[in-house]
């Protein structure tokens, strides 16, 4: 039988052009079932698939494929969620680039199988097809349903942690400081890339184990660490994520009109500012609009102004295109929405009128220096070279840290010098009883790598559990 | 539900740790209210000169309020405010029985109380309600107090009895002279510096009170205290929204503060941020207004 003729690398369709710069909609389409099946055909079916060593959670992602070409689209998703809660959440946001798609080895000669887009269109097809989505069996009389653990923080590790001890059968409650579960998901990333819908749908599914939710909680503030251990939870998570925002500590730099990403966002996401007056919370509309920083946060602050009525919205990077840490879909579709790139620029400067309203920043000139020992070019300035750009709103997206309000306020909970949760690849943290996972660990990451730490740390709280009651019982 | 111990070994129940229902609303000025409202956590874990954060509906606002009482027996805490625009003319319009949709606190620094000897608090008009728990909590270190309440006219005077319970002396001013002395908040405190050798002095009040008095503690060298209000979101250090700048410095006032020496923070650029939505508020307000027939149609500024 002569060999089929590969198809190409599907890509999916975006939402007409007037509409995706002036509303909050999803901007790609995802595949159709046509476009899946011909994708899902392209895939090699290696003996040793290396997609899933490039997988932070070992996705099966050849067996899901194959139930794609199957058109067992319901079981593909259900394969999915054997290892990742969330494949609507990661089938949109993960840098695939950087991890399944990095290692596809169509990609030595082809393009790579977009396994992402085909994790959104199982898990998408899943949501079309079932009201709520399939509950794994919870063991109903489990031993352990009266041991009670708590998770800190409901972003990815949180959320993760949470659903996986809830199928061990343990009582898990959820504190969350804000008045929505989600973290990043629901105040950081825009609609536009990830509808909340999808966030709402996931964490409905968490609530369905069984896991109660406490918002208006914050561990550090509301109630100490130690008062959850006085009231009888056995083991906590701390999944909190990485909530400060860094600042770029140069003169101007509080004048009115200059946000953080987080606020700009928070504003925008969480408080839903983009439906102002309808929604009580502001927020300023720009007319040149200048964000600081290369990364997906950089993104997705600029294309919110942009759909906010922008007149231009630049994003200012200090290293050049090769270096930004976003997802490559995302920088297309800025170019493509008409985002202006300025590249080798840092901020020395925020210039504001007599009323402290920012007017414009004052740039150094850049350029990248020869490679250091790790190979990384860094910036250096040109000497004696500026330039002023003119802005009446600026966004610094240059990188979160550790909130201390919860980690300084844990005796004998051991930090690293950068203020991050010390912790074993399980979690472990100095603290007996306390685990930790996702950015408040290892600094601002993915998603999906928060929710591989979510996901061991609920396999390391297990073995506590069941050694602490093994010990109990010989008493 | 769950029965714990708070740490005065008080026994209570925290089921309703979720819901926050109006237990008593009190019109205390002709701008403003005193409500009681139940909030378990908050009451266990609150301390003078926190806040916290509430919500009053699924599309509002976050704002900052004062925690000004709280009781851990019945779990329920207290706070003023004036109606200035939306979201507290939502509030005020709240009845006892009615919830509240989201509570968060309690929230920042409390307040380092010690023995300085005479302190004085200098509360400008709603400021009074943020200052009793401070004072109660001075009065107990042993401080000798001396107040002076500053508000527009008599009608607008809040907390006056409790404060003077607290206080060896109490200067009441008002702007138009209608009950007390004719005058502002600094003018009091001249007066009360030539009775009495002031040590330290508290000054909370709205930001432009703050400043003028502030000005006025630093030409008599009295050492103060201030509690700033900038514009805040999440107030639990995520945002940077209430950036306030301090010695040259930044801090995050929802974290760091609320409370800072006043001597050292820039008045003006505090103004400037809390201006900086006035338009969008205006509007937003107005629009408000207009929809529940308080104002005529076809009246409200675009923003
Ligand atoms: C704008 C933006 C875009 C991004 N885009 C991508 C992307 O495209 N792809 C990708 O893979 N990653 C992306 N990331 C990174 C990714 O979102 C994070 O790495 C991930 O969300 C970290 O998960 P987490 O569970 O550790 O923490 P978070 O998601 O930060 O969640 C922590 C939660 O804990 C809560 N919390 C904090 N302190 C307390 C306390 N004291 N008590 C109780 N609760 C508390 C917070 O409110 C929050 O809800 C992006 C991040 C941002 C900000
Ligand atoms: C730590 C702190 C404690 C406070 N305690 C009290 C109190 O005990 N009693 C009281 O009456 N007021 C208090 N305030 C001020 C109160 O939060 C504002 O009056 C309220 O947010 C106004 O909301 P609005 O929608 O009714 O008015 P808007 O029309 O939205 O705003 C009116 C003005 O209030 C300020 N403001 C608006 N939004 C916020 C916000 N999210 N956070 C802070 N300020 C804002 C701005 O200066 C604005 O110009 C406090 C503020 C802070 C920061
Ligand atoms: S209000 Fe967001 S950091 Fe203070």
């Amino acid at each position: 039988m002569a060999k089929k003729k590969r198809p190409e690398r599907q890509k999916d369709k975006s939402i007409p052009f007037k509409e995706r710069i002036s509303t909050f909609k999803e901007v790609p389409l995802g595949f159709t079932v046509r476009q899946a099946l011909l994708e899902a055909e392209r895939c090699l079916e290696c003996k040793r698939p290396r997609c899933i060593e490039g997988c932070p959670v070992s996705v099966p992602i050849k067996d899901f494929i194959q139930l794609i070409k199957k058109k067992e689209y319901l079981k593909a998703a259900e394969k999915i969620k054997e290892k990742n809660a969330l494949p609507a959440v990661c089938g949109r946001v993960c840098p695939q680039e950087d991890q399944c798609e990095k290692v596809c080895l169509l990609a030595k000669v082809d393009k790579p199988v977009a396994i992402g887009k085909l994790e959104r269109f199982a898990a998408d097809y899943e949501a079309k097809k079932l009201k709520e989505p399939k509950k794994p069996d919870v063991k109903k009389v489990s031993p352990r349903r009266n041991i009670k653990i708590a998770i800190i923080g409901s972003g990815p590790a949180g959320l993760t942690c949470a659903a996986d001890l809830a199928l061990m059968g343990y009582r898990v409650t959820i504190f969350e400081s804000l008045h929505e579960p989600g973290g990043v998901l629901t105040y950081g990333i825009p609609e536009f890339r990830l509808p909340k819908r999808i966030v709402r749908r996931e964490v409905n599914y968490i609530k369905s184990l069984g896991v109660e939710l406490k918002l208006n909680h914050a561990i550090g503030a509301t109630l100490q660490l130690d008062e959850l251990f006085e009231r009888g939870y056995e083991a906590i998570f701390i999944g909190v994520g990485a909530g400060l925002p860094q600042l770029l500590n140069i003169p101007g730099e509080n004048a009115v009109g200059i946000y953080t990403a987080n606020e700009y966002l928070t504003r925008v996401n969480l408080m839903k500012a983009y439906l102002f007056p309808g929604y009580d919370t502001p927020i300023k509309i720009g007319q040149n609009v200048v964000v600081i920083g290369g990364g997906n946060v950089a993104l997705d602050a600029a294309r919110t102004a942009l759909r906010l009525g922008a007149r231009s919205v630049t994003i200012a990077y200090r290293r050049t295109e090769n270096e930004m840490p976003a997802r490559i879909e995302e920088i297309e579709h800025a170019r493509e929405e008409g985002i202006i790139f300025r590249f080798l620029i840092s901020p020395v400067e925020f210039l504001a009128d007599d009323n402290n309203v920012l007017t414009a920043i004052k740039f150094q000139l850049m350029e990248l220096s020869e490679p250091d020992e790790s190979g990384r070019r860094k910036p250096v300035p040109v000497p004696g070279k500026f330039e002023t750009l003119p802005a009446d709103l600026a966004i610094t997206a240059i990188g979160t840290k550790a909130n201390p309000l919860i980690t300084k306020t844990i005796p004998g909970l051991k930090l690293n010098s950068k203020g991050y949760i010390e912790a074993d690849e399980f979690g472990r943290t100095s603290r007996e009883g306390v685990f930790a996972g996702g950015d408040i660990v290892t600094g601002a990451a993915t998603v999906i790598s928060a929710m591989g730490a979510g996901k061991n740390a609920a396999q390391a709280i297990q073995e506590y559990i069941l050694k602490k009651y093994q010990i109990k019982q010989k008493i | 539900m769950f029965v714990i111990l708070g740490d005065d070994g008080i026994l209570f129940s925290l089921k309703m740790s979720n819901f926050f229902q109006i237990i008593k609303k009190e019109k205390i000025a002709p701008n403003g209210f005193l409500f009681r409202i139940k909030a378990p956590e908050v009451a266990l874990h609150a301390k003078p000169g926190q806040f916290f954060v509430l919500r009053v509906n699924e599309r509002g606002e976050r704002i900052p309020l004062t925690l000004v009482r709280w009781n851990r027996r019945s779990g329920t805490i207290d706070f003023a405010f004036q109606v200035i625009g939306k979201t507290t003319h939502l509030l005020s319009k709240l009845k006892e029985g009615d919830f509240l949709k989201d509570v968060l606190g309690p929230l920042g620094r409390p307040s380092e109380i010690k023995y300085y000897g005479t302190v004085a608090l200098l509360a400008g008009g709603f400021g009074a309600a943020a200052m009793l728990p401070i004072a109660n909590a001075l009065k107990e270190a042993g401080n000798n107090l001396v107040t002076i309440l500053g508000a527009r006219s008599k009608d607008y005077l809040i907390l006056e009895k409790e404060l003077r319970r607290l206080s060896s002396k109490i200067y009441v001013m008002t702007d138009d002279g209608s009950y007390g002395i004719k005058g502002f908040v600094k003018d009091g405190l001249e007066m009360a510096s030539r009775e009495y050798d002031i040590a330290h002095a508290y000054v909370i009040g709205p930001a432009i009170m703050m400043k003028f008095t502030v000005a006025a503690c630093q030409e008599l060298g009295i050492p103060n205290t201030v509690s700033l209000n900038p514009i805040m979101v999440d107030a639990t250090g995520m945002c940077g929204s209430c950036r306030v700048n301090v010695g040259g410095k930044t801090y995050f006032a929802c974290v760091d503060g609320p409370e800072f020496d006043g001597s050292q923070v820039d008045w003006n650029l505090l103004l400037n941020r809390l201006s900086a939505y006035l338009n969008e508020e205006k509007h937003s307000y107005e629009l408000f207004l207009k929809k529940k027939g308080v104002l005529p149609r076809g009246k409200e500024k675009k923003a």
